[in-house]
């Protein structure tokens, strides 16, 4: 081969293996920061992807989602199992873990059964010798006729000739042969060979995968492979269908078994037979520090208390050591608007970037150190394995709300902020629960919504406000619960994700992958984040700036010349104390003069009437028009509801005036409590909607919702408002 | 007896799985089979659901799971 066809070769080879065998190390030593993260096309599985140049190829490295089998029970085996079928990777290298050689073997010998270029790793060699696990390596090559590698992921060790065995491989004409294959017990054989025949005879050239594969999935009615059949001509597939029916009947007569428990079991003794020859030693239990540390941080007494303690340090360390960075960037973007302020002429172009650009895209920039520090922190639960250990103490609970013990701290996070609580349901493997827990982590209540409560409960509650922002926080939690259950039963029905979970040996986690991960899912929230609030806040900052010609009330501009004169007035003729009077006096005069511009400007800009339009909506729950904009501008960040108000109501920069303003208004702590209630369940924040849109894939469920939320913000509003005005509070 | 009737410490051989077909299969895929040896490690603190150990690997199952396992204690 000449040099320039070695270099026109692309070879792709795909990274399979057990969750924890670690498969995740070897990818991030391959490709080193050289990776793309993404999506799987329609699911919302990670898909990490790699370049590289090795021995004069170009390597594509895909690393397939972490699974136990190929067995299309989760989304995240179906991916695996599809990549393998369909896109015909050159090599998969199957990771196993060397001290757990049986399980991994599982996984490994659904591969082979594919039919595809497979080549071993046998990981954590160094693990598996200090436990005094010898394997030859040599004979289990020899048995299962595929090259066999050792390799340290964590140390880069055995990285490269697993690499050249993958192209040396990928580039001969090798393939398995048939005597190899997991060969299954006389009837189950038989039961194979009598569908395979339906099947080619009638399929023929049309099949998708190889035959005997293809009839060993039916007898074990597996439903991706019925679904693909049934893509060809009805009439042939029946007859396979048919066929795969009467023999899982008559297995299922002589063994008392469905069929594929059965091929589970075989494939089981076909590897205890492997593990017989190349297993030095007895497995033996885990003695080591693992189970002690477990003996603590599981503990019966102190398990929770810690685990409490810990949840409570990476809050701490999120939003409270994420608050210097974020004063910096403050500082930052304040330092660019006031930069663009000195340099841009007055005109619309720099409203739109002042106060729709900076001001917007700045106002979620300032949480990326917050979410930085909350995802590396998870990487740690994470990569430690202690993450499998707060699901295995809180799933009890959890599942009182229809909900994976995982689900517990992307829901804690919501109380902070939404956003990196949606991007933390990450780590939940189901797709279903990961659907649920994003749908019902809006109802925590961000701390974005905590300066609006403040400000109505602190006007209209006084001493009580606390126990009244209590009860907004508890009802939060309850409607979620309710929620839980209420999805769990109908719309996302989980009888089919059992609580099966492996809790892994704690690892010390590599500083590099810990890294890798946070910069990851930063990097997507910055970017795809990005985009979404830019094109938000300027359609919110266009709403609220046009049109541009409003017809005042009075000629705002000659009522504050004339203050200005009046007062100018007075001035040589008066001393110094008392002309330091009149400025103030004056400067209250002109700053009052143009709230009242700014409000009546707002009141006539699109948003202002959008507001007094839906005005017929939000009366039924107490709220008048002012609260409407307020509650519409809030869509770009909750915050804004309370300087919207302060806007609406024409207040000025003195402290409390917002207050004092709301208590004076038409206002009454039952509308006031109204609006607490719908701030707290009405639609999320543009980010919110954005990481939800990412994180399900779809439109639909950013869609939905949207409209759940604002659907049950309304009506609890509603029961709120009129069932107290019944009560008679006002 | 029943898995989930076992106490922390207890070892047993499982004798038969029952339960549907997903998660009967899916218990089979992490390694407990007809036959294989198995050790209660211990009960989360909210008794439920438990830690299982199974060829040198740590597994933990929902107790209404565990009760779908019919195992024999022995020694």
């Amino acid at each position: 081969m000449t040099v320039a066809e070695q270099t026109e070769k692309q070879l792709t080879i795909a990274l399979a293996g057990n969750p924890n065998a670690g498969k995740t190390s070897i990818f991030n030593h391959i490709t080193g920061t050289r990776q793309k993260v993404g999506n799987w096309p329609g699911v919302t599985v990670e898909k990490k992807e790699g370049h590289v140049r090795k021995e004069g190829r170009d390597l594509r490295i895909v690393d397939l989602p972490g699974t136990y089998s190929l067995t299309p029970f989760s989304i995240e085996e179906i991916v695996a199992r599809n990549y393998i079928l369909d896109e015909n990777p050159d090599v998969v290298v199957v990771i196993i873990d060397a001290s757990n050689l049986e399980r991994s073997l599982y996984l490994a010998t659904q591969i082979r059964e594919l039919d595809c270029r497979v080549v071993f790793a046998l990981n954590m060699a160094d693990v598996a010798r200090t436990r005094g696990i010898k394997i030859d390596a040599d004979k289990l090559a020899e048995l299962l006729d595929l090259p066999v590698v050792f390799t340290v992921g964590n140390k880069n060790e055995g990285i490269d000739a697993l690499l050249r065995k993958a192209i040396e491989l990928a580039e001969s004409d090798h393939t398995p042969h048939q005597q190899r294959k997991v060969k299954y017990n006389k009837d189950l054989e038989k039961a194979i060979a009598a569908v395979q025949k339906v099947v080619v005879a009638d399929l023929g050239d049309e099949l998708p995968y190889a035959a005997r594969w293809t009839a060993i999935k039916l007898v074990e009615d597996d439903k991706i492979v019925k679904e693909r059949l049934l893509e060809k001509p009805t009439e042939l597939s029946r007859q396979a269908f048919e066929e795969a029916a009467r023999q899982r009947q008559l297995l299922m007569e002589r063994f008392d078994e469905e069929p594929e428990i059965l091929t589970t079991d075989e494939r089981y003794g076909f590897i205890a037979g492997i593990i017989k020859e190349v297993h030095m030693t007895a497995i033996q239990q885990r003695v080591d520090i693992s189970r002690n540390i477990d003996l603590v941080l599981t503990n019966r007494f102190v398990g929770f208390p810690i685990f409490i303690l810990f949840i409570w340090a990476m809050f701490q360390a999120t939003f409270t050591f994420g608050e210097y960075p974020v004063a910096f960037i403050e500082t930052l973007v304040g330092g660019l608007s006031s930069g663009v302020n000195s340099i841009l002429p007055d005109s619309l172009f720099k409203d739109l970037i002042l106060n729709g650009v900076i001001a917007g895209v700045g106002s979620v920039i300032v949480f990326l150190p917050n979410i930085l520090i909350l995802f590396f922190c998870i990487a740690i639960f994470e990569d430690t394995g202690y993450m499998s250990r707060s699901a295995f103490l809180m799933d009890k609970i959890m599942h009182l709300i229809g909900l994976h013990g995982k689900s517990f701290i992307p829901m804690l996070m919501g109380f902070g902020c939404t956003v990196p609580a949606i991007m933390a349901t990450r780590t939940l493997e189901s797709e279903k629960d990961r659907i649920l827990t994003i749908l019902i982590t809006p109802f925590m209540s961000c701390s974005a919504k905590l300066p609006v409560y403040i400000v109505l409960a602190g006007t209209f509650f006084g001493a009580r406000a606390g126990t009244v922002i209590f009860s907004i926080y508890i009802l939060g939690i309850i409607l979620s619960i309710v929620t839980g259950r209420l999805f769990r039963s109908t719309l996302l029905k989980g009888v089919d994700a059992p609580f099966v979970m492996e809790l892994p040996p704690y690892r010390v986690p590599m500083v590099k992958s810990l890294l890798i991960h946070m910069w990851d899912r930063s990097r997507i929230f910055l970017k795809k984040m990005g985009k979404i609030i830019l094109l938000g806040s300027i359609v919110i900052w266009a709403l609220t700036a046009f049109p541009r010609h409003v017809n005042f009330s009075m000629d705002y501009d000659a009522e504050i010349q004339g203050a200005i004169q009046k007062y100018d007035a007075y001035r040589p003729v008066s001393g110094k104390e008392m002309q330091q009077g009149l400025e103030a006096r004056r400067d209250q005069e002109v700053n009052s003069l143009k709230a009242h511009k700014a409000a009546e400007r707002i009141e006539q800009s699109y948003i202002g009437r959008l507001g007094k339009w839906v005005t017929p909506v939000f009366e039924p729950i107490g709220i008048d028009w002012r609260g409407g904009v307020a509650l519409l501008t809030g869509f770009v960040a909750k915050e804004i509801v309370v300087s919207t108000m302060g806007v609406l109501y024409a207040v000025d920069d003195e402290p409390d005036a917002l207050e004092r303003a709301l208590a004076s208004s038409t206002l009454t702590p039952l509308a006031a409590f109204s609006m607490m209630v719908f701030v707290l369940l009405y639609l999320p924040c543009l980010s919110t909607v954005a990481a939800i849109r990412r994180e399900t894939g779809s439109y639909k469920w950013m869609t939905f919702s949207i409209v759940y939320t604002t659907s049950v913000a309304w009506v609890v509003s509603f029961i709120v408002y009129q069932g107290g005005r019944l009560l008679g509070y006002a | 007896m029943l898995m989930s009737e076992m106490r922390e410490g207890d070892s047993a051989t499982v004798v038969k799985i029952g339960g549907n077909g997903a998660l009967r299969r899916r218990i089979q895929e992490m390694g407990v089979l007809k036959g294989t040896r198995i050790q209660v490690e211990k009960y989360a603190p909210l008794k439920d659901p438990l830690e299982l150990i199974v060829k040198g690997c740590h597994i933990s199952l929902r107790v209404e799971e565990a009760a779908q396992i019919k195992v024999e204690v022995s020694g």
